[in-house]
């Protein structure tokens, strides 16, 4: 690349990264991002943190002193007193709730009710209904009067977790998680959208900027209008990378230093505890394992499947799709930018623009669902759509030949599309006053001045 | 020795033909006026000049070679339309423009704050274009104009959007530059500037040029020899004295018994005759011969070529 080329990149870099809309997006943005993740578990060891205690009203005698208490969660059984009697004092009780269990309860499931003056959260309900089923079922089983019960209860679970393999061409087999691949291939489309969308629109407002305050003809009385096009795509794609960047950056070091002020202590939020207990507790009796063993082990399995998932491979795929999407589109943007005098003149020849991009969007979630489809390949392969759909696909794993084919399409369609570009942008630079249409724009192209 | 020239070009856009056919030779060190009518192609001339636009035919010298791509350093262009980067500060301009024109930061810098010297708008630097009145975003405009110092330089209708003290102003300095070695292009239809300004001049009209050539060469050819004689004594006597090979076109009362008359004299006579006809008989107190404005000049041939286009189509109707 030339030093004017360089020059103009430079310009357009630095005056957008000192923006200060810059700089709010790249703090805000990994702050947003963070708060999605940290949030939501950040809320639910808040609440586990405090000791509650359940009023118990069992009227069947069947569960008394018979649901399992955590650390976070208690039960009080109270005796000769009534559901009624309970609510007058509940405001001077530090009661969280009141459970009533009517006496018919191993005939009618819906006799338990759990009462209280705010609605008693999700994971304390499935904890009480867990265990009473559990109760019931023992007992039913204990009135068949079977010999040593607890040893044939303990024989006979187990606990099934399904795996599923991919087997490679190479011979070799990789273990797939469609859960995380699934977010993981959503995040990536999106981000990807969103970036065309933002930084393609900067260029055709940075190319109308130029046009409607006519420094234009200063420029291309210095450098080629081609030099300029060029300049101002590459310029502005690379704040949107150091955006990118920022943010994988940021958002890495504000998720780790919070793990590392509110969750040091604690190796896996509690919410999580109860359900873990509740699924190994009984399976891993026939294996004699431990329940910290069982936590571990879950654990190591989500590194795993998050491990999986090539972040390298991610990462380089995310580069280039981004950069092949953005330049196909931002020359398009900039054609835009060059045949309008101001930002209203743009609307005609945006919607062929934005209608693969919106389509992509849609046609992603059907790929995400069925990644080897032939909707999700036949799209992934046409450069103005591959670069979401592909994106969204890799985290599935694709085969290579597929994504040369694809790259090398998007690539040599960039090429293409800048190259048109560049003629229709060169007369429109120095078109004013004059409402521009498609057959305007046509005659430019095969105008060869 | 010639600057610049264009040999035979020709340009056309979708819609119409901008320029058809036009030479002009840009003498070095010389002030060169681009005259003519709105749409006549000047701006278009111009945009070829500076490798703005490709002409379909026809050629480009510079310093009596081709035009080459990298000759736009040496060409400095403030276009009609004025225009900078709203947001960006003036000194951040200055150099972005100067170093996009092949100069180096260090050297840019040097030269910027020269200018700004000079024009006194040290305290501007770090403003931003859209804080400035229009009159010192023009003075921004011609120090981008003139930065990297180039031996030629255009300006395309150098005088509209300035005030009377800029425009003055600017005037001065366009004679600067030549002064100190650099050829001038400008475009305008202020004919007063050309007489003032222009050494050489071009004179387009529809897309085809008219006349071209010195100034002064030019307004000889289009006299009239029609001279202005003030003189004192009986002005009656004056048309009994002069023959048939003179015709007094009007006179009047200049002053308190002076009288100044407008003489055209016919081809077989000279104005060395008229004066020696009239020498005996007054006493003579001026003897100018009339030399005919730039305006006139211009007037004239766009009408005259007018008349020619549409005696054309008559004829071919």
């Amino acid at each position: 690349m030339d030093k004017k080329t360089l020059l103009i990149i430079g310009r357009e870099f630095i005056t957008r990264v000192r923006k200060k809309s810059f700089i709010v997006m790249t703090i805000l943005g990994p702050l947003l991002f963070a708060a999605l993740i940290i949030g939501p578990a950040w809320f639910a060891t808040m609440e586990d943190r405090e000791v509650r205690v359940i009023a118990v009203i069992d009227s069947s005698r069947l569960f008394i002193d018979k649901i399992p208490e955590t650390e976070y969660l208690k039960f009080d059984y109270l005796e000769n007193t009534t559901v009624r009697e309970v609510r007058e004092k509940f405001p001077e009780t530090d009661y969280y709730a009141v459970l009533y269990i009517a006496h018919i309860v191993t005939s009618t499931p819906s006799a338990v009710q759990l009462m209280s003056d705010r609605p008693p959260s999700m994971n304390i309900r499935m904890h009480i209904a867990n265990a009473m089923e559990k109760e019931i079922e023992r007992q039913k089983l204990a009135a068949y009067d079977i010999e040593n019960l607890d040893a044939i209860l303990a024989a006979v679970r187990t606990s099934i977790n399904i795996r599923t393999i991919v087997w490679q061409d190479d011979g070799s087999q990789v273990e797939s998680h469609s859960e995380l691949a699934i977010i993981v291939g959503y995040i990536g489309g999106f981000l990807i959208y969103f970036f065309i969308f933002l930084f393609g629109a900067q260029v055709m407002r940075g190319v109308i900027e130029e046009k409607s305050s006519r420094v234009i003809e200063i420029l291309v009385s210095s450098v080629r209008p081609f030099q300029l096009m060029l300049g101002k795509i590459v310029g502005i794609g690379l704040v949107g990378l150091t955006q990118f960047l920022l943010w994988v950056i940021l958002s890495a070091a504000i998720i780790f230093a919070t793990q590392q002020i509110f969750f040091s202590d604690l190796a896996v939020p509690s919410s999580e505890n109860i359900v873990i207990e509740d699924m190994f507790s009984s399976s891993t009796l026939q294996q004699a394992q431990p329940v910290e063993e069982a936590d571990t082990q879950i654990f190591r399995e989500f590194l795993a499947s998050v491990s999986a998932i090539n972040f390298g491979v991610m990462l380089g795929a995310f580069l280039f799709y981004f950069l092949g999407g953005y330049l196909l589109y931002a020359s398009l943007f900039a054609s835009i930018g060059s045949a309008a005098d101001s930002e209203t003149d743009t609307q005609q020849f945006m919607l062929p623009v934005t209608v693969p991009l919106i389509l992509s969007i849609i046609v992603m979630m059907n790929a995400i669902m069925n990644p080897d489809g032939a909707i999700a390949f036949w799209f992934s392969m046409i450069p103005f759509t591959s670069p979401i759909i592909m994106m969204a696909r890799i985290p599935f794993g694709v085969p290579t030949w597929e994504i040369a084919l694809s790259g090398g399409l998007l690539v040599g369609t960039f090429i293409f599309t800048t190259w048109l570009a560049g003629k229709i942008y060169r007369t429109g630079i120095l078109m004013y006053g004059k409402k521009v249409n498609y057959a305007e724009v046509w005659k430019w192209l095969r105008y060869s001045g | 020795m010639e600057l610049f020239a264009a040999r035979n070009v020709s340009k056309s856009f979708v819609n119409h033909k901008a320029l058809s056919g036009v030479s002009m030779h840009v003498p070095a060190g010389s002030i060169y006026g681009l005259l003519g009518p709105n749409g006549a192609g000047k701006t278009t001339l111009l945009r070829i000049i500076n490798q703005i636009t490709a002409p379909d035919t026809g050629e480009l010298f510079f310093h009596g070679r081709r035009m080459q791509s990298a000759d736009i350093n040496q060409i400095g262009y403030m276009p009609e339309e004025r225009g900078l980067y709203k947001k960006m500060k003036v000194g951040e301009q200055l150099i972005y423009f100067g170093r996009l024109k092949g100069l180096d930061k260090k050297t840019a810098m040097e030269r910027i704050k020269f200018w700004v010297g000079k024009f006194e708008i040290r305290s501007w630097w770090n403003k931003k274009i859209e804080e400035l009145s229009k009159g010192m975003q023009q003075k921004i405009q011609f120090i981008i104009t003139v930065l990297h110092e180039p031996g030629l330089l255009i300006f395309d209708e150098p005088f509209s959007g300035f005030d009377p003290i800029n425009a003055n102003m600017l005037k001065n300095e366009i004679l600067a530059l030549r002064e100190r070695g650099a050829t001038i292009i400008f475009s305008t239809h202020n004919m007063s500037s050309v007489e003032e300004l222009c050494d050489h001049i071009t004179l387009i009209d529809n897309s085809k040029v008219i006349i071209e050539g010195e100034v002064n060469a030019i307004r000889q050819q289009f006299k009239l020899d029609i001279y202005r004689v003030g003189f004192q004594g009986d002005e009656k006597k004056l048309r009994q004295i002069l023959g048939g090979e003179y015709e007094v076109l009007d006179m009047v009362e200049s002053k308190p018994s002076e009288h100044l008359a407008r003489i055209k004299i016919h081809r077989q006579t000279t104005d060395n005759m008229l004066l020696s006809l009239l020498l005996p008989h007054f006493h003579i107190t001026s003897f100018t011969e009339e030399i005919p404005g730039m305006n006139d000049i211009f007037i004239d041939l766009v009408n005259r070529k007018q008349e020619e286009v549409s005696q054309q189509t008559y004829q071919h109707g």
